[in-house]
C-alpha cells in the first residue's frame, strides 16, 4: 500500500502514528508529530533527523508489518534522512556520490591522496632514522596551508547546508533561540538521551537490549573530540611556545591523541558491529555505504595515526604519515558530504523540537 | 513441546502471560499456546494501552488518589448491579498492586496521552501501549523458560470428571495431545468468530468491523461451555464503537475510531439524523453509537461536519470526502441529495444562539428536531463540507463462564473445576456484564491471570 518515494511513505505512516499516540512518550518525535496536521517535506525532513533511531516504537507499533498499515517509522525516517542530507547539502552532487557509493568513494580518496602525499615527498631527503621528523617529510607550513585550505572549505559547505537546512525546518521566522533552548538541545545530542530515552538502553532486536551502540557512539564521538583537542593543542604549542612537534609520549598533545585514538578505533569498530547485528527491519539498507564510508575513514585515520606513533622512529615514517595524512585529508573532504553531518541535522532538529515545545506552553521538556 | 508440562495456559494476551509468569516464577514448567503467529501475538492487548488502579497516593504516572469504593461505584454505573461482587472487589484491591508487578516484570509507564487526560486519575498508561507491554512480558517469560508456542490452536481439553489432563493442539499441520498439570484458560472472546457473531446478530455481521485480533475466535470457550462450564455475560451483546467505514475487517485497532461525531451530525444512507450527536462527553458516548450503527440500513451512516470544526477533532487516518457544498458531498457519499440538503437545512434551523464549548456541557442545542442535538449545536455553513462514513467496530463480546474467587472455572453442579482456571476477557463477564470502562479490562486481566498462574501451579505441584 505505500508509495514509493520516501517522504510520501513517510507521511502516510505518521497519519496513523497521529491517530493512535501510543508512542507518544517514548521520543520528541511524536510530540512533535502531534503538533502537526499535515506533513510537508520540510517537516519530514525536520522529524527525520530529530528520530534517533533508537527502534522501539517499530516494536510497539500495532501497525508494524505483516499488519496492512505496514507502519515502519525508524525505516521510513531513515529513508528521509538521507534524503535530506542530499537535499540541503551544497553541491548536491557530491553528497550523492557519498550515500550511493560511500565505502569505495571514501577509501578511493584515502588511497588517492595517500599516493599523491607519497609521490610529492619522494624526492626528499629521508628523515634521519630515529627522528620523527613529520616536518623533514611534509614542510610545516605546507601541510598547515594544505589542510587548513580543506578544512576551511569544507566547513564552508558544511555551514552552507546547515543553514539552508534550518531555514527549511524553520519555515516562517519563527525568531530567536534562547541560548538556554540551544544549551539543553545540545546536551540532549551529546548525551545521546533519546537513545534510552525510555530508561532502558535502545533495541537491536524484538526482545533484544544492548547498550554497545550507544557506548560506541560516545567513544566514537569522545575520540573525536580528544584528537580534536590534541591537533589544538599541539598547534598552540607550536605557534606560541614554539614547541616544536615530535612531542613526547607523556606530552599533553601526544596523550590526548593516543586516547582519541583509541576512542576512535573502539567506536567505529563497535559501531560497524552493532550495524552488523542490528535487525535489518531497523534501518535502510540502502544506507550501509553511508554509514559505514565514515566509519571507516575514522578507523583508518585513528589506525594510520596510532601506527605512526609506535613506528615514528624507523623507516616506516614517511609512508605512514601519508597515509595518515591521506586519511585526514580524505576525512575533511568527506566532512559536508557523509554521515559526519547527521550529528549537525539532529542538533538543529533538537533545537527547533525544543523550541517548539517551550513556544506551545510552559516549558514541557522534550 | 515437551510432551507434558506442569501448567499449560491457553491463549498469548495479558491474561494468559501474567499466568504463565506467576506460575513460572513459583517454579513448575509452562507453556503457553498462542494461536497467532509470533508477529500478532497477544490478543488484544497489543491494542490497549492502560491499566484502571486503586491508588491512595498520587505518583509520577498517576494523579491524585483513586479508591475502592470510587472504583466500584464506577464500576456499577456502567455494568449494572448484577455484578459478581466479591470478583469484582478482589479484582479492584489487587490493583493496587498491579503497577509494581508489572514494573518488576519490565513494562514501562507513560503520562496520559494527549486527549486522554481525563483518565490521568485512574488509569495507568503503558509507555508504548499494549504491544510494547507483551514484548516485556514475553522477554521475561523466555528469560525464565517459559515455553511458548506460537501458531498452535488448541481443538480439545481433555476435561473429565472436573479435572483437565490434557490440551489438544493443531501446529503447523499436525495434532499433538500434551498432558497438562493445571490449564490457565485466557483466551479471549468470541468477537472475531464471525459465523457465532451471526448467530446473534443475523447478516448485519457483514457490516460489521472487528477491531481487534482475527485470533479471538471463541473456541476455547466453546469448548469450556460444551463441557458444562456455567455462562456469565450477555451472550447476546459486544461492545462496539463507531468506527470509519473503511477500516480493514480484523485488526484496525484504535486509529479507526472517528472523535468528531460531537462537531456535527450523523445521517444513515436515507440522509435523516439518527441520534442526539450532543448527548454527553464523548469518551461517555462513544461506545453507543457503535450500537447505534449496527441498527441503521446497511450499518451504514455519515458523520458530517464543515470547515469550521475541521482542526478540532483528533484527526483521522482516512482522509475526509469532501464536498464544496451539501449537494456535492451527498452525491459524493451516494446519498439523497434532496434528503440531505433538507436534513442540514432543518438543522441550521434548529439550531439555538450559543457560544459553543467543547470543554463543557454547553447548552447550545437545537429545538424542534426529532432527535434533537442537547449540546455543542451549531449551523453546517461553511464550505467545505467533510464526511466520514461510520460502521459499527466490534471491540470485544461480554459472554464468559463463571469462576470462584480462586479464578477456578465453576464446571457442573456449581462446583469450580480443581484444575481449569480462567482469566481475562473469557472470564470478565462475572464482573462487566455490559458497558465500558477504560482500563478495566487489563485490571481483570493481570489481576486473575497472576491468580490464575498461582492457582494452577500449587495445584501442579501438590
Amino acid at each position: 500500500m505505500h508509495a514509493t518515494d520516501p517522504t510520501a511513505r513517510a507521511r502516510q505512516m505518521l497519519v496513523v502514528c497521529n491517530a493512535c499516540r501510543y508512542c507518544e512518550q517514548f521520543c520528541p518525535v511524536f510530540p512533535a508529530v502531534e503538533r502537526r496536521t499535515s506533513f510537508p517535506v520540510a517537516d519530514l525532513h525536520y522529524l527525520a533527523n530529530l528520530c534517533h533511531n533508537c527502534g522501539e516504537c517499530l516494536y510497539a507499533c500495532q501497525y508494524a508489518p505483516p499488519h496492512p498499515f505496514g507502519v515502519s517509522l525508524p525505516r521510513a525516517l531513515a529513508e528521509v534522512r538521507a534524503d535530506s542530507y542530499e537535499r540541503y547539502c551544497w553541491p548536491p552532487r557530491l553528497a550523492e556520490a557519498f550515500s550511493r557509493q560511500g565505502a569505495k568513494v571514501a577509501l578511493g580518496l584515502v588511497a588517492a591522496f595517500a599516493v599523491l602525499l607519497l609521490a610529492a615527498t619522494s624526492f626528499a631527503s629521508a628523515p634521519a632514522p630515529g627522528s620523527a621528523d613529520f616536518y623533514g617529510v611534509i614542510p610545516h607550513d605546507v601541510m598547515v596551508g594544505l589542510f587548513g585550505l580543506v578544512f576551511l572549505l569544507a566547513l564552508a559547505a558544511l555551514g552552507r547546508s546547515l543553514a539552508q537546512y534550518w531555514r527549511a525546518i524553520r519555515g516562517v521566522d519563527l525568531g530567536f533561540v534562547p541560548i538556554r533552548t540551544w544549551v539543553a538541545a545540545l546536551r540532549d545530542a551529546v548525551t545521546l538521551r533519546h537513545l534510552h530515552g525510555g530508561g532502558v538502553d535502545c533495541t537491536s532486536g524484538l526482545d533484544d537490549r544492548l547498550p554497545w551502540r550507544r557506548w560506541s557512539h560516545h567513544a566514537t564521538l569522545g575520540g573525536f573530540a580528544l584528537c580534536f583537542a590534541s591537533t589544538t593543542v599541539a598547534a598552540i604549542y607550536h605557534s606560541a611556545f614554539e614547541w616544536m612537534a615530535p612531542h613526547g609520549y607523556l606530552s599533553l598533545p601526544v596523550v590526548l591523541g593516543t586516547l582519541g585514538g583509541i576512542g576512535l578505533v573502539a567506536g567505529p569498530v563497535g559501531l560497524l558491529i552493532s550495524r552488523e547485528r542490528r535487525d535489518p527491519a531497523l534501518g535502510d539498507p540502502a544506507q550501509r555505504g553511508l554509514d559505514s564510508s565514515l566509519l571507516v575513514l575514522l578507523l583508518v585515520t585513528s589506525a594510520t595515526g596510532l601506527a605512526l606513533l609506535t613506528f615514528r622512529d624507523t623507516a616506516a615514517l614517511r609512508p605512514l604519515l601519508c597515509i595518515h595524512l591521506g586519511a585526514v585529508l580524505a576525512f575533511f573532504v568527506a566532512i559536508p558530504y557523509s554521515k559526519f553531518v547527521h550529528g549537525f541535522y539532529r542538533l538543529l532538529a533538537l533545537v527547533h523540537a525544543e523550541d517548539e515545545a517551550r513556544r506551545e506552553k510552559g516549558l514541557e521538556r522534550f | 513441546m515437551n510432551p507434558a508440562y506442569d501448567v499449560v495456559v491457553v491463549g498469548g494476551g495479558n491474561a494468559a502471560l501474567c499466568a504463565a509468569l506467576s506460575a513460572r516464577e513459583r517454579g513448575v514448567s509452562v507453556l503457553v499456546l498462542e494461536a497467532a503467529p509470533r508477529d500478532y501475538r497477544g490478543g488484544n492487548s497489543r491494542h490497549t494501552r492502560n491499566l484502571r488502579c486503586v491508588h491512595e497516593h498520587p505518583s509520577e504516572f498517576l494523579s491524585e488518589a483513586y479508591r475502592e469504593d470510587e472504583f466500584f461505584d464506577d464500576l456499577v454505573r456502567v455494568s449494572g448491579e448484577r455484578i459478581d461482587e466479591p470478583l469484582a472487589r478482589r479484582a479492584i484491591r489487587e490493583s493496587a498492586t498491579c503497577g509494581a508487578w508489572m514494573g518488576v516484570r519490565g513494562v514501562r509507564f507513560q503520562t496520559p496521552l494527549r486527549g486522554t487526560l481525563h483518565l490521568g486519575r485512574t488509569n495507568l498508561f503503558f509507555l508504548g501501549g499494549g504491544k510494547a507491554l507483551l514484548n516485556a512480558y514475553y522477554a521475561r517469560a523466555q528469560q525464565l523458560g517459559v515455553d511458548v508456542a506460537y501458531d498452535a490452536e488448541v481443538v480439545g481439553l481433555g476435561i473429565d470428571g472436573g479435572v483437565c489432563r490434557s490440551v489438544d493442539v493443531r501446529r503447523a499441520g499436525s495434532m499433538e495431545t500434551i498432558a497438562a498439570g493445571a490449564v490457565v484458560v485466557a483466551s479471549g472472546g468470541f468477537e472475531a468468530n464471525l459465523e457465532w457473531l451471526r448467530e446473534v446478530w443475523g447478516d448485519a455481521v457483514d457490516g460489521f468491523v472487528i477491531r481487534g485480533t482475527p485470533y479471538n475466535t471463541g473456541t476455547v470457550l466453546r469448548f469450556l461451555l460444551d463441557a458444562g462450564a456455567e455462562p456469565v455475560g450477555d451472550a447476546a451483546a459486544c461492545h462496539a464503537v463507531a468506527v470509519d467505514a473503511r477500516a480493514p475487517k480484523f485488526d484496525g485497532g484504535i486509529v479507526t475510531r472517528l472523535d468528531c461525531i460531537p462537531f456535527g451530525i450523523v445521517v444513515d444512507v436515507h440522509g435523516q439524523r439518527i441520534g442526539d450527536e450532543g448527548e454527553d462527553f464523548w469518551p461517555r458516548r462513544y461506545a453507543e453509537w457503535g450500537s447505534l450503527v449496527a441498527r441503521q440500513p446497511d450499518q451504514t451512516a455519515f458523520v458530517i461536519v464543515d470547515a469550521k470544526v475541521a482542526d478540532a477533532f483528533m484527526p483521522s487516518v482516512y482522509p475526509p470526502v469532501v464536498g464544496g457544498s451539501i449537494a456535492e458531498l451527498a452525491a459524493q457519499l451516494g446519498l439523497p441529495v434532496d434528503a440531505l440538503e433538507t436534513t442540514v437545512a432543518g438543522f441550521n434551523r434548529a439550531v439555538q444562539p450559543g457560544t459553543v464549548n467543547h470543554d463543557v456541557l454547553d447548552g447550545c442545542h437545537t429545538r424542534g428536531l426529532t432527535p434533537e442535538k442537547s449540546h455543542w449545536a451549531q449551523r453546517i455553513d461553511t464550505p467545505p463540507y467533510w464526511a466520514y462514513p461510520l460502521r459499527p467496530g466490534i471491540t470485544f463480546t461480554y459472554l464468559g463462564v463463571r469462576v470462584d474467587v480462586q479464578a477456578r472455572v465453576v464446571l457442573r453442579r456449581g462446583l469450580p473445576a480443581r484444575n481449569v482456571f480462567a482469566a481475562g476477557e473469557v472470564m470478565a463477564g462475572n464482573i462487566l456484564r455490559r458497558g465500558y470502562l477504560a482500563g478495566f479490562g487489563m485490571t481483570i486481566g493481570t489481576v486473575f491471570g497472576r491468580i490464575a498462574g498461582r492457582g494452577a501451579a500449587a495445584y501442579a505441584r501438590d
